[in-house]
């Protein structure tokens, strides 16, 4: 690890403030792929801005809504009660992430932002049509994740909250990479009744994605039989010691399945 | 049995420092002006050094000196060397490449030392490594080790021309030759044997302390064999003689075999640190330097044959390997896939005729050597592999084709060196198939089959050689050291005892179980006994531990050492009981006189024999002090029968073990909660290598898995609870009738994964780890029956 300055501001503003006032600075949500790649020296940040002291943590439901602060981490998504009756696949999701220390120190906004190919939250985020609210401005999920590492935020642009809508039901399929216990693949299925089934899958290719065609027939039939004769293509899957690309568009399939068979 | 002898399920001693923290490690060792050393090391698997600048380092805030292979070589630091030579099949002495501390010319695999910075703080050493100007001329790497010997694959030493090290046999030729010949059947396999990178819970780690007034250095190291490492630094790379030069292995996190080795960085600590002006240097490896630079383990690729008769007989068995050693020789990565390898090619089994052929390469990968097991579990894999396919071929079951072809008479000399002693095959396998109810898995697997999953059952008969010794036999087949140990008895004036061993614990749990044989020996609480080792100034002098031998070897010499006190002892009670020695009896801790209530307990005999009122010391010398060296007659033989049961998920490959037994003859227990411990993490570690675990380099030498984010170890999900059970042959090389235990689990667990692997999946091989893309893989022709 290279020297640099660590900071804590205690309110947002003075974070976005002391983030443009750096020259390579570098924010930090719980650090759980930050601190790693600076230890390795691959990252070598000037300053670095730790979030935690912003106080923006906690998971709020309505009858219809649920808003998840930036700075909330995996264990207190995994453990709030309001969110496990509201969408216990996302509650479950969290509580698969890492172990736990990462679920301790890790935040769905750093999740978020990172947007690493692997991570889990991204699926979910798609599916469930989340909307990522920012200190300027709000972004769609759809919108949001670009490809690899990279996002619709700009620099310097904060993560506040995540919020959406309440789906019927819903569920998380992982499987997990053998060795790091990311997602190989994962797919988070959200049934919002009328107004259609969402599929997010992570850990397959460059990006979290929708899987369009597998949605078109669960929309007309929630049933693992209505996707069977959906073809996941191989063409752009990621491709690595773990999954060949064949086989991660043949767990594509079967997580989904999974996540239909459970959803609740 | 008393509560603390042999037998008893005593809580390990040295447990309590390990688990609230009170271990005492060689990074927790801090030297006063201890400086730190920091490898810079090659990026590059095969490169020219054309000019290394290290001006800008050397003056970088903080940096006390900069080596490289230059200054190695104009202080005449010699290499690290591998100490078991092997000839090939024309007579011709292996090629063995020089192996500097730090590169000098080339490197050849990506970690290579190139050059070692010292200073005060680990800042400022990588700091001043970022200053070190290399320039490599890089070339192409040769990282198959089947392409290895071909035309046009890239040399990585001068000295071993198509990268060959030996070419070896072992066997008869023509009388396999013969046998396959009029084989009613031949059952053939191609199997790799992958490689595994060690994972000791400890990284390696090293202080090299340079005493000016003295010239004299002293290393603290993560050793399994601090004496051979005194040795080897002394005789070959000549830093200083053995009395000049002290080797302190203190508590060590695991090894495995990985630090049986001396490698570079030990070295280089010593020599920097009198080239830094006697200012004592650290270096702790990270994990990514264990990755890149820990000797691996396994790593071969084998045709294998088994041929048997019209009546289901074994009648011959063939081998041809290919051992990869990585880039340079390792300490002792001759042996293994040799001596440690093929002589075990027999099993449990009757084969009249066995010939095997073995060509080590180098690579440009890091060095192969011994890794838990270390040739023997390549060896049962073979056996294993072979046996259960011929059984399915044949159209036998595979518990009557192993048992129709048991050693059942013993001594039996096998065709490949090995004269087993003591076993019986067949009370092993007959309890192990009872404890898994081998009756019921047809049931069990219709069962699965209805949920969907294809169950499968293996059998793995392993019996491996351990105990390794005797040191003739070792030296005829190129051994550069004897495999004796030493022990030396010292008994304090109050009667509480310290033994000094050769052996050295790193996990095994040594303070306990020989603590257990003075405790029964001398009929004293196992806690008046403390065991010192890990130390040249305190232990004369010891050959280590590794080749599950300080049972077997360590403690016999222990044993011998407390058969001498004893005698002694003897002598002294009977002067002071005014009795004759021929009439004094040692039982249950004390001495008495035959026909009398006359009685000294051993502790009174221990003062006796120091304050020496009541004996002629001109006849007997005062204290009581005994040493022992023992060289046993044969190795150990541990044999047994593992059982292992899974079930695969049709849809995703993820396999899962359900049930596993493992019974194995160990002969005499010490420790039977010990000994347990030893075959679980055994079969975890076989079960690593089965299912999880591999190292990988891409095509340009890269290390694809120098991280747990891609090198997978198995974890507690991955294992099913195990059952255990044992049989009983006395082992009759050693006094005290036992066997080693330390490395059966590894050694059977592979092959019992995957007999019960293919079996699920009705195919013949799937390769090593059996991830779920592998074995989804080897599931296509399943995918194809059903569309």
């Amino acid at each position: 690890m290279y020297e640099f300055e660590y900071h804590r501001p205690k309110k947002l503003a003075d974070a976005v403030k002391l983030i443009k006032s750096k020259k390579e600075g570098k924010l930090m949500a719980g650090g759980m792929t930050l601190i790693p790649t600076m230890k390795q020296r691959l990252a070598s940040p000037t300053d670095v801005i730790d979030l935690s002291g912003l106080g923006n943590s906690g998971v709020s439901v309505t009858k219809t809504k649920v808003t998840i602060k930036a700075g909330t981490t995996h264990a207190e998504v995994a453990s709030s009660s309001d969110l496990k009756k509201a969408v216990p696949a996302l509650a479950a999701l969290a509580g698969m992430i890492g172990d736990p220390h990462v679920r301790h120190k890790g935040t769905i906004g750093g999740s978020v932002a990172n947007a690493d190919p692997a991570a889990d939250y991204p699926s979910a985020l798609l599916a469930l049509n989340a909307k990522v609210v920012t200190d300027s401005r709000t972004i769609e999920a759809d919108k949001f994740f670009k490809s690899l590492f990279e996002t619709a935020l700009r620099t310097n642009e904060i993560i506040k909250q995540i919020e959406f809508e309440i789906p019927a039901r819903s569920a998380y399929s992982k499987f997990p990479n053998p060795a790091s216990r990311y997602a190989m693949v994962g797919v988070f299925v959200a049934d919002f009744g009328k107004k259609g089934v969402r599929v997010g899958v992570t850990g397959a290719k460059g990006s979290a994605y929708r899987e369009k065609a597998m949605e078109k027939a669960l929309t007309a039939d929630f049933s693992a039989d209505a996707i069977a004769k959906v073809k996941i293509k191989a063409d752009d899957m990621n491709e690595d010691i773990h999954a060949s690309a064949e086989y991660r568009a043949h767990l594509v399939g079967v997580m989904a399945k999974r996540a239909i068979a459970a959803a609740k | 049995m008393s509560d603390t002898g042999i037998g008893a399920r005593m809580l390990r001693k040295e447990d309590h420092r390990f688990i609230t923290g009170k271990g005492r490690y060689t990074d927790d060792i801090n030297l006063p002006g201890q400086a730190v050393g920091y490898f810079l090391r090659s990026p590059h698997a095969h490169a020219e050094i054309k000019k290394i600048d290290i001006k800008k380092a050397e003056k970088a805030p903080g940096v006390l000196c900069v080596l490289t292979g230059e200054d190695a070589a104009a202080d005449n630091i010699g290499g690290v060397i591998c100490g078991w030579m092997i000839h090939s099949k024309d007579g011709s002495p292996m090629k063995a490449g020089p192996h500097p501390v730090l590169a000098q010319g080339k490197v050849r695999h990506v970690g290579d030392q190139v050059a070692v910075v010292v200073a005060h703080t680990m800042a400022q050493a990588k700091a001043a490594a970022e200053m070190i100007n290399v320039t490599y001329k890089v070339l192409d790497a040769n990282v198959d080790p089947v392409a290895s010997q071909k035309r046009g694959t890239p040399q990585v030493h001068d000295v071993a021309s198509k990268n060959t090290v030996f070419e070896w046999e072992l066997g008869d030729k023509a009388a396999t030759e013969a046998a396959f010949a009029s084989a009613a059947h031949i059952t053939s396999l191609d199997l790799v044997n992958n490689r595994l990178a060690p994972n000791a819970m400890e990284p390696r780690a090293a202080i090299g302390s340079y005493d000016e007034g003295e010239d004299h250095y002293t290393l603290y190291t993560t050793s399994q064999n601090p004496h051979v490492a005194r040795l080897v630094i002394s005789a070959f790379v000549g830093l200083a003689p053995e009395h000049k030069l002290r080797v302190i292995a203190p508590d060590v996190g695991g090894g495995f075999g990985s630090k049986i080795f001396i490698y570079a960085e030990e070295v280089v600590c010593l020599w920097a640190s009198k080239r830094a002006g006697g200012v004592p240097v650290k270096w702790v490896a990270d994990r990514s330097e264990a990755f890149l630079t820990d000797a691996n383990g396994r790593d071969h690729v084998t045709k294998a044959e088994l041929a048997t008769d019209s009546n289901g007989r074994i009648t011959g068995l063939r081998a041809k390997t290919i051992a990869n050693m990585g880039a340079y020789l390792s300490t002792f990565a001759s042996s293994v896939p040799t001596y440690l390898y093929a002589t075990l090619l027999s099993g449990q089994y009757n084969i009249p005729a066995i010939y095997a052929e073995v060509d080590a390469v180098y690579t440009n990968t890091s060095p192969v050597d011994a890794y838990r097991g270390a040739g023997r579990p390549e060896a049962t894999y073979v056996v294993e592999r072979l046996m259960e396919t011929a059984a399915r071929e044949l159209g036998m079951d595979p518990a009557d084709f192993r048992a129709k072809n048991f050693v059942n008479s013993f001594p039996h000399q096998t065709p490949v060196i090995m004269c087993y002693d003591a076993g019986d095959y067949g009370a092993s396998q007959k309890k192990a198939m009872e404890m898994i109810d081998y009756a019921g898995f047809e049931k069990r697997k219709a069962a699965s089959a209805r949920k969907g999953k294809l169950r499968g059952i293996g059998f793995s008969n392993y019996i491996e050689a351990c105990g390794i010794a005797p040191s003739a036999a070792v030296g005829s087949l190129g051994a550069g050291v004897g495999l004796w140990e030493s022990a030396e008895v010292r008994v304090n004036p109050v009667g509480t005892v310290e033994i000094l061993t050769g052996s050295h614990s790193h996990g095994q749990g040594h303070e306990t179980t020989f603590a257990q044989l003075v405790s029964d020996r001398l009929g004293i609480p196992a806690d008046q006994v403390a065991i010192v080792h890990g130390d040249t100034d305190k232990v004369q002098f010891g050959m280590g531990t590794y080749g599950s031998r300080s049972g077997a070897v360590g403690m016999t010499a222990i044993s011998k050492a407390l058969d001498k006190i004893e005698a002694k002892a003897k002598k002294v009670a009977a002067h002071v009981m005014e009795a004759s020695e021929s009439d004094v009896e040692f039982k249950d801790g004390s001495f008495s006189v035959k026909g009398t209530d006359k009685k000294m307990a051993f502790g009174e005999v221990a003062l006796s024999a120091y304050v020496a009122h009541k004996f002629p010391t001109s006849e007997i010398e005062p204290g009581l002090k005994e040493g022992a060296f023992h060289d046993p007659t044969n190795f150990t033989f541990p044999a047994g029968c593992h059982i292992c049961e899974l079930e695969v998920d049709a849809d995703t490959g993820v396999t899962e073990i359900v049930d596993w037994v493992a019974v194995d003859d160990f002969g005499n227990v010490i420790n039977p909660m010990i000994v347990e411990g030893q075959v679980h993490g055994g079969i975890a570690q076989g079960i690593g290598q089965a299912l999880t675990e591999a190292v990988v380099y891409d095509e340009g030498g890269q290390l694809l898995t120098g991280s747990y984010m891609d090198y997978c170890m198995p974890r507690a999900d991955n294992l099913p609870s195990f059952k255990l059970g044992f049989t009983k042959t006395e082992c009759p090389s050693n006094p005290l009738g036992i066997k080693g235990c330390g490395e059966a689990g590894a050694i059977a667990a592979p092959a019992a994964v995957m007999n019960a692997l293919t079996s699920a999946l009705g195919v013949k091989d799937v390769p090593m780890p059996a991830t779920p893309q592998n074995v989804w893989n080897a599931m296509a022709h399943l995918r194809e029956a059903a569309e």
